[in-house]
């Protein structure tokens, strides 16, 4: 059953932040939802938590509506940081964690495993202003987490995190997708949501333009990408029958064509022409994907 | 349940905990300290606080009734022989606090000037003239002739009774000691709101402010939110007026004043202090749901302030009326006024304290209060959970309907 979200609609007014949204995520998927600034992410975000009530259509958890009583099932970390500045970073954790309907007993060797593992055990008792933003999103990572939700919500949960550090959230967020933790999650990185997830839904102002599965939408996408590295010149390629579009990069170009075959065409015609390094097919990226289906470039 | 638990308690320890909390206590309780003291460090300060003051007597004969009639312990008297300029340079070199020059007018009564470096010490003179004034007394009746007797018929009081005719109504005793603790009550609740209210406006909109609001949001229901909140400050408040109350007993008991004397309660019948009780709750409830509402519609806490300023005005307002009451409590002005929920705390309270008010009226007013309470709250946690989401510029109407509107689908 998982978490299905129904013909959702939601309107401020005049205007219409999601507009007759339909996703189902299945139980223990990893659910990427990608989208220009003001695509209405958030607020679906804050539909699905029950911050805020759709105007039409239903959401469901397990067949049923989220509601306070759900409370302890679900997990969010906000875009923004939610945390009290001024509170011991062990206090805060504890709270927040009680709220969620966990006993003191049970936490405090929850919240030492997880300090431990994101190597912050000694800020335990530091007040959370006193962090660097990386471990502050660290902790509301914990917290978010601390309860064992069965549905985890994340909004740009690796944004103002170093290399090191993504890489750090990225295990903990696949570790908890293997213990069966159904997990939906924005990103302003197409590489992360290509990276963790198996569906994804591109939203653009409140609609669902690209929904679905990430390798079908990457098969049915048709069109191929041709990675050329090498001295050129490049530019009577752009003219090329079958080239769908021109893009030089540092090292040579990045063109998107329609099919195989145009490609062994291009083979045939820059052989002895040019000095060629690197001439390599792949199959479209999500951002190839995105900026086609959007219209622009995501950020 | 238990949720509202965990958010009070955690306001009532965080609250407890903060520096400026602590710091604002004891800085009070110092202050108290010294204010139960106040006597003996004026003293202390003040050493010998007699005032030398050189008397030159004209007539010769006034000096030493007037020894006789002034207080010892605050003047100093002593008579010289001088000339009055020498005596005046004396006074200005300071070997004399003040010169008193003493006359007879042209009907045989005395007369008297009052010379000093300044005369902003208004004690020295309005002791001399009382001791004047009760020598010129003496000296008419003297002269006119009157016996000891006539004399006391003449400064004899009026017996003068106050009776209440209606049943109920109270005696002049019971009457003081309502008013008494009408205007303790009164007192504690205007503080209350005044001090607590913008707590609790700051506690939530310092949440807001930090976003934590929308985890918060998410895992306790509002209602349960905004209570754990007000009874968490509730606490704080009691736990520090209980601190206030410790020290300045303590301190009146140690500096030997008599502390209960104003405090003599007995003649009052048990059920005002059940009313005391019931309507200081309400009236904390009410105001604490209104700031708890407003403090969640502003996103930073800069903004608290002018946001809960038009509801500290309410509370001004309630309390002026009050004091205008105690001295006319049957005014039809206070009776209609103490209907209206945001007055009526203080303002009902006053009226059972001092005047019998029918019981239904009482009945009324309490349903009135308890339904705008229950309106309070309801409307408040719609305002609280879409306010948490909203981070503009505020207009306090704007902001109202926005949240409103946030709430709904």
């Amino acid at each position: 059953m998982g978490l299905e979200i129904i013909e959702v609609t939601k309107r401020f007014g005049q205007a219409t932040a999601v507009d007759h949204l339909t996703l189902t995520v299945p139980e223990g998927e990893m659910f990427g939802l990608l989208g220009a600034n003001g695509a209405g992410k958030t607020t679906t975000f804050r539909m699905i938590l029950g911050l805020l009530l759709p105007t039409e259509g239903v959401i469901r958890w397990q067949g049923e509506p989220i509601d306070d009583a759900k409370s302890h099932l679900i997990g969010y970390l906000p875009e923004e940081r939610g945390l009290y500045p001024k509170l011991k970073v062990q206090e805060q954790l504890l709270y927040l964690g009680r709220l969620r309907g966990m006993k003191k007993t049970d936490l405090l060797p929850e919240i030492d495993r997880w300090l431990e593992r994101f190597h912050i055990r000694d800020y335990a008792n530091k007040r959370v202003e006193e962090l660097s933003k990386g471990n502050q999103q660290k902790i509301q990572f914990i917290a978010a987490v601390l309860h064992r939700p069965k549905l985890l919500i994340l909004d740009e949960p690796f944004s103002g995190l170093d290399p090191v550090n993504v890489e750090l959230l990225k295990e903990a967020v696949l570790d908890l997708k293997r213990n069966g933790t159904t997990i939906v999650f924005s990103s302003h990185r197409m590489e992360h949501v290509e990276e963790l997830c198996e569906h994804v839904c591109i939203l653009r102002r409140g609609r669902a333009v690209v929904a679905g599965a990430l390798r079908e939408l990457k098969r049915s996408f048709g069109k191929q990408i041709l990675v050329i590295q090498g001295d050129g010149p490049f530019e009577q390629l752009a003219r090329f029958p079958g080239v769908l579009q021109w893009k030089r990069t540092a090292e040579g170009v990045r063109l998107q064509i329609a099919n195989e075959e145009a490609a062994q065409a291009i083979l045939g015609h820059i052989a002895g022409k040019v000095a060629v390094r690197l001439f390599a097919l792949e199959e479209p990226s999500l951002n190839d994907i995105f900026i086609e289906k959007v219209g622009a470039a995501y950020e | 349940m238990n949720k509202f638990f965990l958010v009070a308690v955690h306001t009532y320890q965080t609250k407890l905990k903060a520096k400026a909390f602590l710091v604002t206590t004891a800085i009070t309780c110092l202050l108290i300290i010294g204010v139960a003291n106040i006597q003996p460090i004026i003293e202390f300060f003040t050493g010998d606080e007699k005032t030398h003051v050189a008397v030159i007597d004209r007539t010769g004969s006034l000096y030493g009734p007037l020894a006789k009639q002034a207080n010892d312990d605050q003047v100093a008297l002593t008579k010289i022989t001088d000339m009055e300029n020498e005596a005046k340079e004396a006074v200005k070199e300071g070997k004399w606090d003040g010169l008193l020059v003493l006359s007879m007018d042209a009907e045989g009564l005395p007369e008297a000037v009052y010379y000093a470096n300044t005369i902003v010490d208004n004690q020295t003179p309005e002791e001399l003239e009382r001791a004047l004034s009760q020598l010129k007394t003496a000296l008419s009746a003297a002269k006119l002739g009157l016996t000891d007797e006539q004399m006391a018929e003449l400064y004899k009081p009026v017996p003068f009774q106050k009776v209440a005719l209606e049943k109920n109504a109270k005696t002049e005793e019971e009457l003081n000691q309502a008013r008494a603790l009408v205007y303790v009550l009164l007192f504690a609740m205007y503080m209350f709101v005044l001090m607590y209210g913008g707590m609790i406006a700051t506690e939530v909109a310092t949440e807001k402010s930090s976003r934590v609001m929308e985890i918060l949001v998410s895992s306790v229901p509002p209602v349960q939110q905004l209570f754990g909140k007000i009874i968490g400050v509730a606490l704080v408040s009691l736990t520090q007026f209980f601190v206030f109350f410790a020290v300045a007993f303590a301190a009146l008991k140690t500096s030997g004043q008599e502390v209960w004397r104003f405090l003599g309660f007995d003649h009052l019948p048990a059920s005002i202090f059940g009313y005391a009780l019931v309507f200081f709750l309400l009236g904390y409830l009410l105001y604490a749901v209104l700031f708890a509402v407003l403090g969640s519609l502003v996103s930073r806490v800069e903004d608290v302030q002018p946001a809960i300023t038009p509801v500290m005005m309410l509370v001004v307002a309630a309390f002026m009326i009050a004091m205008f009451g105690l001295n006319a409590p049957e005014s039809a002005f206070v009776t209609g006024a103490s209907f209206v929920p945001f007055f009526a705390p203080m303002l009902m309270f006053l009226r059972i304290g001092l005047v019998s008010v029918p019981g239904w009226e009482v009945a009324l007013c309490l349903a009135l209060l308890a339904a705008t309470i229950a309106l309070l709250i309801y409307f408040g946690a719609k305002v609280y959970r879409g306010g948490v989401l909203m981070y503009g510029r505020m207009n306090i109407f704007k902001d109202i309907k926005q949240a409103i509107q946030l709430t709904k689908k």
